[in-house]
């Protein structure tokens, strides 16, 4: 034992002269970090319920709960999260894999309740103290990411490559393509409360990822007979909600679609699908139109048993899937693929007889137990200004049915198309390509009442119309067609400030004082169409019921008053595929109820 | 009467009798001897586990550790868990350290899918887990003095261990559960101004370090409790798998950051301190240069990380995050010793077996057993505390 041993020891004693450290009061005088993981935040406003949050909560503390005030709409599920604090571990992993960055937690630490029950809360919506934090953890922008924010590239034809020819210009997906695209979803759901048809999107991009081609398929047959031509040029309202698409680019489920449809032989659907042996019932169900409301009805109803007959106008089936889009979004190859398995199933398609002429709906009443009526809207509406009785106007919707059939179309050298929707791009883009066939340069013009940004085309469709040359000139309103000594000369148009009126009704306004003049050999309106229901005689129309645009009123299953006529597609719902589609299937639901008994147009 | 007088540590060689197995003959009916329980609650751990002890006089003759009155089981819950998810539970399996949970779950992930770590991130990892280190020790190394009722270099040593707590909630966002090391890097940059109040508070440390060397290391009445006290015979280290400081004060050199370096371990010049005396004495020296050296090792740390972007590798969408089939063993230095965790991954979203492996489960289950046989009854908790058995890591 040395000295030193004994009497060190004691010079603790200095401590004792030392100020002690002491936080006297730790509510107020000593706040978080400024990355402390406090309570949670949520921004309502930015929510949309996805439920990510709910998914990779480990300890299952967070619930999805509707709340008062919040209606469940497209893109949001109407559900925000309710956290119970018995079980949070405030991991924030709920923050970190956010998909709108709305939630967050506060650096606050301290809360006093006697209420048990208040520890069970919805961030956001029960208003805390801590709300109006700015600091504690928030996702680390730009530092990592749970899942990959952008989606892998689509290769494209270049536009010198596809300015001339009709070729299919997107690529589609490889297989490591579409498994890193499928990889960056999250499982939300929200695209398939969207989506027309409702398919389970998430469970076949599960099944891209997991390389379940044959599930995958069945998944979509499930909900869609057409998947090479949604996979093509569905208007993938899925895309515009998909919630990865809140901080980063949505998932490409369009692709992703198309992806499985492309690995499947056409020879292999009726095994994969497991639809080789159908039984057949002595019902017969006549379908007018070959579009896809009236596939989709035919599909689901052979696959139930009944005797399809569609009677088609024009010589091939697809409607304006074949006669309204061109060969460079949809090849005619893949649309074949979709509709002559529709065929192997029984279904019959009568070409070339249009009802009302050829056979009347009445001797279908008749022979048929029931008819669905899918025949969409093809008479193309004009602009009415003056000017446009010269003969020189034409209807994009006829003439893209022209391109179809393989006629040559008028084709001038300058050329203006009057319209800022799909049919507008698709007819521009494909005048570009007739004209780079025929000069060896393009000079097309789009002009359409609404500006860039409210234009209803894909935002795609107007980017490629520019790179293959065609000129969008936006937020014109037409004023008339300028014509001398009977030549067209060209189109006056004036700028269009607003199109919609508070209300969000239609009501254009205009600057009158800023003109502009848009020379053109040749002008093409595409402001949309109209449906030609001359088919439906007097007899039967008045026991149907029209509202009042003109438009037929029909039940939950598409079902008329006249109870034997169902009606579905561009003209009840759209104009699109994927509400043709949807109409078609739960048509053939109801033409199953109602000729089983079960159904009446009002149920009491 | 004449009153026998007490006499200090008798003579045991003749009674309790042994039997041919040199087993102790323990018959309670004789009132020779006391059957003693400690714990669940006990002062000398961190956690909830029993000693059963049976004493003749104020020695212990025989002695049973009893664990599992946590009612936990990380390890299966983890195999219903995806690997993110595996991640906030992994660190309750120590709740002392939980860094090193991270890291080895982290790491383990990260061997058996092939992710590389940027090279921030593993500096910043290399932080965490010294810094974690450093306020275990902080608590720890005067703990096995309060353990003798010298209570104040505890005081002063939490005092420490708040601040480096404050610079972990800076860093990570909290204060005990840090969940800072998650599988591809971590969770955040280094904070501004965050490198100057560390190196003030490692100055604050070496104060700290001094004042305990004159209060504890240097005070003859912890010497005399401690020295030749709790022996670990140095045959046993092989035996039973006995790591860390408690190796290193047996005579084994070993640390599994100079054995098989991870992070960025080979690039920071450090030397595990060693002893041979193996008695509670030795393992405070050795955690107490344990803790001078931690210092050292996070001054080289924040002289030498880089200031970089990247904290986290791209990994596959962690909602689905699939690992290939295969199994792996990592393994990293935990203030206890060598701490590593076993994964089996049958190709799913979930992990088919974690498994953990902790120094306490052989420390403190069968280590302690044999240790404790002839210590004073007063000497227990120092002995449990020196080889700073933690019972959350043994119920994992």
């Amino acid at each position: 034992m040395s000295l030193k041993d004994l009497l060190t020891p004691f010079t603790a004693w200095k401590n004792v002269f030392e100020d002690s450290y002491v936080v006297k009061d730790p509510f107020n005088d000593r706040p978080g970090a400024d990355r402390y993981r406090g309570f949670h935040k949520n921004d309502i406003s930015e929510c949309i319920g996805c439920g990510t949050c709910e998914e990779i909560c480990e300890n299952k503390a967070i619930d999805l709960v509707p709340v008062e005030g919040i209606d469940t709409k497209d893109g949001d599920s109407g559900l925000r999260p309710r956290v119970d604090y018995g079980r949070c571990c405030w991991c924030a992993l709920c923050v970190d894999v956010c998909t709108t960055n709305s939630l967050s937690l506060s650096n606050e630490y301290t809360w006093v309740s006697e209420d048990p029950e208040d520890f069970r809360f919805i961030p956001g919506v029960d208003k805390k103290p801590w709300d109006d934090n700015e600091k504690g953890w928030k996702k680390p922008e730009g530092e990592y990411n749970f899942y990959e924010p952008e989606r892998v590239h689509m290769e494209h034809l270049e536009p010198e490559a596809r300015d001339n020819s009709f070729i299919e210009m997107v690529k589609g997906f490889s297989k490591e393509q579409a498994q890193k695209e499928a990889d960056r979803c999250v499982e939300c759901g929200i695209c398939v409360a969207t989506c027309p048809a409702h398919m389970g999107i998430p469970e076949y991009i599960k099944a891209v990822r997991q390389d379940d081609i044959e599930q995958g398929f069945k998944i979509l047959y499930e909900t869609n007979p057409l998947p090479e031509i949604c996979g093509r040029i569905c208007t993938h309202k899925c895309e515009t909600v998909c919630s990865v698409g809140h901080n980063g680019d949505p998932l490409s489920i369009r692709w992703l679609k198309r992806y499985i449809a492309d690995q499947v032989d056409s020879e292999d659907y009726k095994k994969v699908l497991g639809t080789e042996n159908i039984e057949k019932n002595d019902r017969k169900v006549a379908i007018i139109g070959a579009g896809p409301a009236g596939l989709s009805a035919a599909h689901y109803l052979a696959l139930a048993g009944y005797n399809c007959t569609i009677f088609e106008k024009l010589p091939e089936a697809g409607g304006m899937m074949r006669y309204g889009i061109p060969e460079y979004r949809l090849p005619y190859d893949q649309l074949d693929k979709d509709i002559n398995y529709i065929k192997s199933l029984g279904v019959e398609i009568k070409y070339n007889t249009s009802v009302g002429k050829d056979i009347l709906l009445n001797d279908l009443k008749r022979e048929y137990d029931a008819v669905f009526a899918g025949t969409g809207l093809h008479l193309g509406r004009s602009t009415r200004i003056p000017g446009t009785d010269h003969e020189q106007v034409y209807m994009a919707a006829d003439l893209l049915r022209e391109i179809s059939l393989g006629n040559e179309i008028p084709l001038a050298e300058k050329i203006v198309v009057i319209g800022g929707g799909n049919v507008a791009m698709d007819i521009t883009r494909s005048i570009a390509r007739l004209q780079n066939k025929k000069y060896g340069k393009v000079d097309v013009t789009a002009t359409s009442l609404e500006s860039e940004d409210i234009m209803p085309a894909d935002r795609e469709e107007v980017v490629e119309a520019r790179e293959e040359k065609a000129i969008v000139d936006p937020g014109w309103g037409p004023e008339k067609i300028e014509i001398e000594e009977g030549k067209l000369k060209g189109l006056h148009v004036k700028k269009c400030l607003s199109v919609f009126d508070e209300a969000g009704r239609f009501s254009p306004t205009f600057d009158e004082e800023n003109h502009k003049f848009f020379p053109a050999d040749m002008i093409v309106e595409s402001i949309g169409q109209g449906a030609d229901l001359s088919y439906i005689s007097d007899d039967i129309r008045d026991n149907i019921e029209f509202n009042e645009r003109g438009r037929m009123v029909v039940n939950e299953y598409f079902q008329s008053k006249a109870e034997w006529l169902f009606v579905g597609g561009d003209i009840i719902q759209g104009p699109d595929v994927i509400h043709g589609i949807a109409n078609g299937h739960q048509a053939a639901r109801g033409i199953d109820k109602y000729l089983n008994g079960d159904l009446k147009y009002k149920s009491e | 009467m004449k009153r026998n007088k007490l006499i200090w540590q008798p003579d045991r060689s003749k009674y309790p009798e042994h039997d041919s197995n040199g087993k102790p003959i323990v018959d309670l009916k004789s009132q020779k001897f006391t059957k003693l329980w400690q714990g669940p609650n006990h002062p000398g751990v961190t956690g909830n586990m029993s000693l059963e002890l049976t004493l003749s006089g104020d020695e212990v003759v025989e002695a049973k550790t009893h664990v599992g009155y946590l009612h936990r089981g990380f390890e299966k819950l983890m195999e219903r868990r995806t690997y993110m998810q595996c991640f906030p539970t992994s660190i309750r399996m120590c709740v002392a350290e939980p860094d090193s949970n991270e890291y080895v779950l982290s790491a383990a992930v990260e061997e058996l899918s092939g992710i590389e770590v940027p090279e921030t991130a593993q500096w910043l990892r290399m932080l965490a887990l010294e810094m974690a280190r450093l306020q275990v020790l902080l608590r720890v190394v005067p703990g096995i003095a309060s353990t003798l009722s010298l209570g104040l270099g505890s005081q002063w040593g939490m005092y420490m261990r708040e601040h480096i707590l404050d610079r972990f909630e800076e860093l990570t966002g909290g204060r005990i559960y840090h969940m800072y090391i998650l599988p591809g890097g971590v969770r955040g940059q280094l904070p501004d101004g965050f490198k100057k109040r560390m190196l003030e508070n490692l100055d604050m440390i070496d104060g700290f370090i001094k004042r305990i060397e004159d209060l504890i290391f240097s005070n003859n009445v912890f010497k005399k409790r401690t020295v030749g006290v709790g022996i670990l015979k140095p045959e046993w280290v092989d035996q039973f798998g006995v790591v860390g400081p408690p190796a290193r004060g047996a005579g084994f050199k070993r640390d599994v950051r100079k054995d098989y370096p991870y992070l960025k371990y080979n690039e920071i010049d450090f030397d595990p301190f060693m002893a041979t005396d193996s008695d509670i004495y030795t393992r405070a020296i050795v955690r107490k240069q344990d803790l001078i050296m931690t210092v050292d090792i996070i001054r080289q740390i924040l002289d030498k990380i880089p200031n970089d972007k990247e904290i986290r590798a791209k990994t596959p969408n962690v909602l689905h995050l699939e690992i290939p089939k295969g199994e792996v063993y990592a393994r990293s230095e935990s203030s206890r010793g060598e701490y590593g965790m076993y994964i089996v991954s049958d190709g799913s979203k979930y992990p088919r077996r974690v498994n953990l492996r902790g120094p306490s489960y052989t420390h403190a289950v069968a280590l302690l057993e044999k240790m404790l046989i002839n210590a004073n009854i007063s000497d227990v908790h120092a002995i449990m505390v020196s080889l700073q058995t933690c019972p959350p890591e043994i119920e994992r």
